[in-house]
This record gives C-alpha cells, sequence and structure tokens, in this order.
C-alpha cells in the first residue's frame, strides 16, 4: 500500500472558547488533488495552516510521508496562503529570484514564469500588478522550490471568471506534473473541476469525504426538479415526492424525471421556468448541512 | 544557518529602501535641512541668547540715536534687540516668551517689563540694573582659552546625525517588520526555510549597512558646506556610530519581536525616540540639569553614542578614552538581540 503524502490524525486548534477545527482527520495518496471544501468560517484556513506548520495545533499529529513532519517539510512544501502580500518595491522578477534563493533546490526561473505566464509582468513592481497576475505569482512562489506536495488556499478568490480560468488550468498542469496538491475552497465549481477527493467542512469538524462522483451517489441520488415555490399551491407534506424549500425554490429529488412530471401534471402544477439538474456537491453539502454553501 | 538565505534577505531588503524614492530620499534629506536649519537660524551662536523687545521703534531693527538706555547695556554681548511700535506689540511677545525683556527706551528712567517666572527675563534685568554702573577691574582676574573654538553647529552636527540614525533605526525596522507581520509578508517567509535568526540577522545588517551608507553620505554632503571641526580620528568616530547603530537597530528588533498593531508599534517607538531626543543632549547640555534626569539619559544609549562622538570630533579622543560608552553600546546591543531573537514570532 503507498505511503499517504499527507495523514492528519485527530488535529484540533481551540482559541480560547472557540474550537476552530474540531479534530479532523484523513490521509492523502501521492498525485492528487485533494479539497477541502466548507464555506467560509468553516475552519478550513485554519486547518489548513496548522497542517502547514504556521500556526501550532492544540493536539492531533501530521504525518508527511508517514513521518512527523521535520526540518526538510519546509523544503519539500510549496504554499500559497489566502492573504498575504508582498515586497512593495520588489519586481516580479526580483520576487521570483529571492524565493529561489532561500531553498537549496529551486525551480529554473524560466519554467516557472512559463507555468504561471509571468513572462509580460517580469518587470512590474510588486505593488503594480493585477489581482490576478498577483495570484499566477503567488502560486509560481509555492511552486519555486519544486515542492512535492503544494497548499493552495482559496486560490482563485477575488478574481474574474476569466482569470479563474485561467488559474484552474495552470493547476491542472501542476497536477499533471505528479505533484500533490492540498486545496481549499467554498466553491463547488472549483472543487469539481480540480479536486480528485473532497472532504467537506462545516463548524470544524470533516462531514463528509470521499471523491465528487462518490459524495453526490451516495447523498444526492436522482434528479432535482426546481419550481418557484409560489407555483405549488399544496401544502409540502401533502407532496407525494421528496420535497424542501431553498431560497424560494422548491426542490423536488425524483429517481426517474418521466415519473416525477407525471406527479407534478396529476397535481396540476404550473411548470413553467420548472428547471431540472444532475445533484452536485452543492446539494450534497445542503443535504448534509441543511444551508447552502454561501449562506 | 545559511548565509545565503541571510545575503538574500538583506539584498531584498535594501532593494526596497534604494527603490523607495520617498523614503530613501527623506533619510538624506532630514539631517541636510535640519542642520542647514540651525546654520542658517543662528549662524553659529548659541541657543542662549537673550532676546530684548525695544520701543517705540518704527522697525525691528533698533535705531538707539535718540535712545535713553545706558551705552553699556547697549553694548552687552549676546542680546538680540528686537523694535517694537509700542507696548501692546510688545508685551503681546512678552506673555508668548517670544521675547525676554521688553524696554521703553524713551523714557528716563527707563520702564521695563519682565515675567515673573522667566529665569532669562530674571537675568537680562540684571544686566539692565549693572548698566547703570561703572565698569570695574577689581571683581575678578579673566583669563582667555586659547584655541580653536568650537560653534554650536559643530557640537549640535554629532547630536543630530545621532537623531537622524536613532529614528532610521528605530521606525526602519522596528515599524516595517510589524507592517510586514500584518500584511502577511512575515507568514509568507516563514513557509520558507528562512529562520527567524536568518532573518533578523538579515534584517539588522542591512539596516546597518544602510544607516553607515547615510550617514557617510550626509557627513560629507554636510562638512562641504559647513566645515565641521574634527579633531580626532574619522576610523574611530566610525566606529562609535557603527556602535551606536547596532545598539538602535537592535532596540528596533527587540521592539518589533511581537505584535502587529501598527498603532502600537508607533507608541512604544515614540515612547522610546522621544526621552532620547530631549535627553541624549542632541540639542542642548544637560549640564544643570536636575541628576535624576542625567542619571535616567545615562540609560540611553544614544547619550553614550553622542558623548563618544563629541569626544572624538570636538576633543580628539581615542577609542580607549570613549571605552566605557562603547561598552554601553555593545551591552545594549547584546541584550536587545538575544532578548528580540527569544521573543521573535512571524505571524503574532
Amino acid at each position: 500500500m503507498t505511503t499517504p503524502v499527507l495523514e492528519v490524525k485527530d488535529l484540533v486548534k481551540r482559541y480560547r472558547s472557540v474550537e476552530a477545527v474540531a479534530g479532523i482527520s484523513f490521509a492523502i495518496r501521492p498525485g492528487i488533488c485533494f479539497g477541502l471544501l466548507g464555506p467560509n468560517g468553516a475552519g478550513k484556513t485554519t486547518a489548513l495552516e496548522v497542517i502547514e506548520g504556521i500556526i501550532p495545533p492544540t493536539s492531533g499529529a501530521v504525518l508527511f510521508n508517514g513521518v512527523p513532519k521535520g526540518a526538510a517539510f519546509r523544503e519539500q512544501v510549496g504554499i500559497q496562503f489566502q492573504h498575504t502580500t508582498l515586497l512593495d518595491f520588489l519586481t516580479v522578477r526580483d520576487t521570483l529570484v529571492t524565493f529561489r534563493n532561500l531553498y537549496h533546490d529551486p525551480e529554473s526561473l524560466d519554467a516557472l514564469v512559463e507555468l504561471c505566464n509571468l513572462q509580460e509582468i517580469m518587470g512590474n513592481m510588486n505593488n503594480k500588478i493585477s489581482g490576478g497576475q498577483a495570484q499566477r505569482l503567488m502560486l509560481a512562489l509555492a511552486l519555486v522550490n519544486k515542492p512535492q506536495l503544494v497548499f493552495l488556499d482559496e486560490p482563485s478568490t477575488g478574481l474574474d471568471p476569466q482569470a479563474r480560468r485561467h488559474l484552474w488550468e495552470i493547476v491542472k498542469s501542476i497536477k499533471e506534473q505528479g505533484k500533490t496538491i492540498v486545496l481549499t475552497t467554498h466553491s463547488m465549481d472549483e472543487a469539481e473541476y480540480l479536486c480528485d477527493e473532497i472532504a467537506i467542512m462545516d463548524h470544524g469538524r470533516i462531514i463528509a469525504q470521499g471523491s465528487p462522483a462518490e459524495l453526490v451517489r451516495h447523498y444526492c441520488s436522482g434528479t432535482i426538479i426546481s419550481l418557484p415555490r409560489e407555483r405549488v399551491t399544496i401544502p409540502l407534506a401533502e407532496l407525494p415526492l421528496p420535497a424542501r424549500e431553498v431560497n424560494g425554490l422548491l426542490e423536488l429529488t425524483v429517481e426517474r424525471i418521466d415519473l416525477g412530471l407525471e406527479v407534478l401534471l396529476g397535481l396540476k402544477i404550473d411548470l413553467s421556468e420548472m428547471t431540472v439538474h444532475s445533484p452536485d456537491l452543492e446539494d450534497v453539502f445542503l443535504h448534509l448541512t441543511g444551508r447552502k454553501l454561501r449562506e | 544557518m545559511s548565509w545565503k538565505r541571510i545575503w538574500t534577505m538583506f539584498k531584498a531588503r535594501n532593494f526596497e529602501f534604494f527603490r523607495d524614492k520617498a523614503a530613501f530620499g527623506w533619510n538624506f534629506l532630514f539631517p541636510f535641512l535640519i542642520i542647514a536649519g540651525f546654520a542658517i537660524t543662528f549662524g553659529g551662536r548659541d541657543f542662549s541668547s537673550y532676546k530684548v523687545g525695544i520701543f517705540p521703534s518704527p522697525s525691528a531693527s533698533v535705531d538707539f540715536s535718540h535712545t535713553k538706555l545706558p551705552e553699556k547695556f547697549i553694548r552687552t554681548e549676546h542680546l538680540q534687540f528686537l523694535g517694537f511700535p509700542d507696548l501692546a506689540s510688545g508685551l503681546e511677545k512678552l506673555k508668548h516668551h517670544q521675547i525676554d525683556f521688553l524696554l521703553r527706551q524713551d523714557t528716563s528712567p527707563p520702564q521695563y517689563w519682565q515675567l515673573e517666572t522667566s529665569p532669562k527675563g530674571y537675568l537680562v534685568e540684571r544686566l539692565f540694573q549693572s548698566g547703570f554702573v561703572p565698569d570695574s577691574n577689581g571683581f575678578g582676574i579673566k583669563e582667555t582659552v586659547a584655541g580653536a573654538e568650537i560653534r554650536y553647529i559643530d557640537w549640535l552636527f554629532p547630536g543630530v546625525l545621532g537623531m537622524n540614525m536613532m529614528f532610521s533605526a528605530l521606525w526602519g525596522v522596528g515599524y516595517v517588520i510589524v507592517r510586514y507581520r500584518k500584511n502577511g509578508v512575515l507568514k509568507r517567509l516563514k513557509a520558507t526555510p528562512l529562520t527567524a535568526f536568518e532573518y533578523l540577522t538579515a534584517q539588522a545588517m542591512s539596516r546597518f549597512f544602510l544607516l553607515v551608507f547615510t550617514l557617510i553620505v550626509v557627513w560629507i554632503g554636510a562638512d562641504l558646506l559647513f566645515s565641521f571641526r574634527m579633531a580626532g580620528s574619522y576610523l574611530n568616530l566610525l566606529v562609535v556610530f557603527s556602535l551606536g547603530g547596532l545598539s538602535l537597530t537592535s532596540i528596533g528588533l527587540l521592539l518589533a519581536a511581537r505584535g502587529i498593531s501598527e498603532e502600537f508599534t508607533s507608541g512604544a517607538l515614540n515612547f522610546m525616540a522621544w526621552p532620547m531626543m530631549f535627553l541624549s543632549e542632541v540639542w542642548f547640555s544637560l549640564e544643570g540639569a536636575p541628576q535624576w534626569v542625567r542619571s535616567f539619559a545615562e540609560l540611553l544609549p544614544l547619550t553614550h553614542l553622542l558623548r563618544a562622538a563629541r569626544k572624538i570630533m570636538n576633543d580628539g579622543a581615542t577609542l580607549t578614552q570613549v571605552g566605557s560608552e562603547c561598552l554601553v553600546l555593545i551591552a545594549v546591543t547584546l541584550v536587545c538581540l538575544v532578548l528580540g531573537a527569544t521573543l521573535f514570532s512571524w505571524n503574532e
């Protein structure tokens, strides 16, 4: 059996009366993209920073390649934080060179520049680059030491859709190089697109774990029919289908869509504005917590 | 410990300093402005010139051709006479301590006004009253001191250099590190193999290099303009300023060891800087100050830096003769560096 790159055991982080991370455990196989998915405040960033060694745990253990993290850990992992800034009066090139020189065996400058598409901004000062460019630079810094394991904390937050998609492609190509990625996000699109395995976090705990497909299959089989709530005049309890109300919409889960539609038509419900979709991670989260990810 | 990483952070910090044109310019411009300002304002005179208001006088420059004031008083050295058109305008200045004494020059005997609590006013009154007594040679035997005179600006110059060094060291290290901690730069660096000791060493080295570089540039520029007196060795002076720079930098490192509040750090830095500014003899001597003030001043590293620098510049002292001051500076450096490195946190 392959030794996990990272193994987290009963990790707890407590700030006085607040338990930000409430005993999480998971193991990550080499070469996969592992996602910690959860709403803002779920404890994803705290968990990540404890695992990275940036803040100390209250209790629990983190094993890297099967052994407790040692001095070599910093040489072998790359980290992109959610909120950091860089030295204002350095250029992008200076910044990359500075960080390269902090490691024993750094990645070549050309490879980093090409991978993260930094060619056009190499001479720009750090305080003169856009949000998307800054995120790509931060990503390059996370890769500057040819890391075996890369931590990305909400890498696409604040980016426009185009920059976001561009960043995802870069993350994909990092994974194709065989690196293991641990990624936090509150975006189910991002998690579904990038992650091979997901742990869903809420209130500091992992409430479900598996591949995106497994999670959906396990928690939300069937098809979801959505209707504006006002179209359905009969009480929810009297509906012959499993239903719930979410943000003014009535969501009905059916095993077969034709049978579901037959029931609705039989009840003379107005089906205009009806939408049909397969369940996704958002529905999994809703099923598990009764809340939407972004609530 | 990796010297490569220390050198990398040293270079990065220096890049920042030299490329931040505003901060870079101010570091050089500030001491020049202070020195030039004092040179122009006082023209080599001491602070303690006494200002005497005279009225009636149509202009600020007093015409004594029809005065009823005693000739001996008018000719007294170190008195600066300022003309006022009437009593009201003169009293206004006197009340605000802008002059020390006010005289009416067209009455006999002359009327005068002074503030009850002003020591300078009291002394000018005594001078004024002695102006009515003929000179006598029977009060003592006068001797003059031989050799070149030390101008006020010669005395002030090391003070201004030391003050500039103090502000640059405290804010350039203390404030900058706290800002980096607050905005996450330190957290980013913590994620690399860089150790706290390496980072602090690089910061201290960089600031030390910049302090010495600034010192030399300001010295050369100011000396070209004002030709300062230098009785001792330039090398000894450099050693003393280097030790002073290290001690002040290490205080900055200690103050920046923890905390993410720029406001608190600014307050703490001011709390350190202002006593040094006024009690370390930057602007004036503490001779005659209460003993407790002088004892307190001995605790401040800038006091020892300036005393040693003035001994070298003005009196030609050797390093051995300023050994005690150097030892104090070394002790402050070691204590603050050890404490700073022990207490340092990347992100708390």
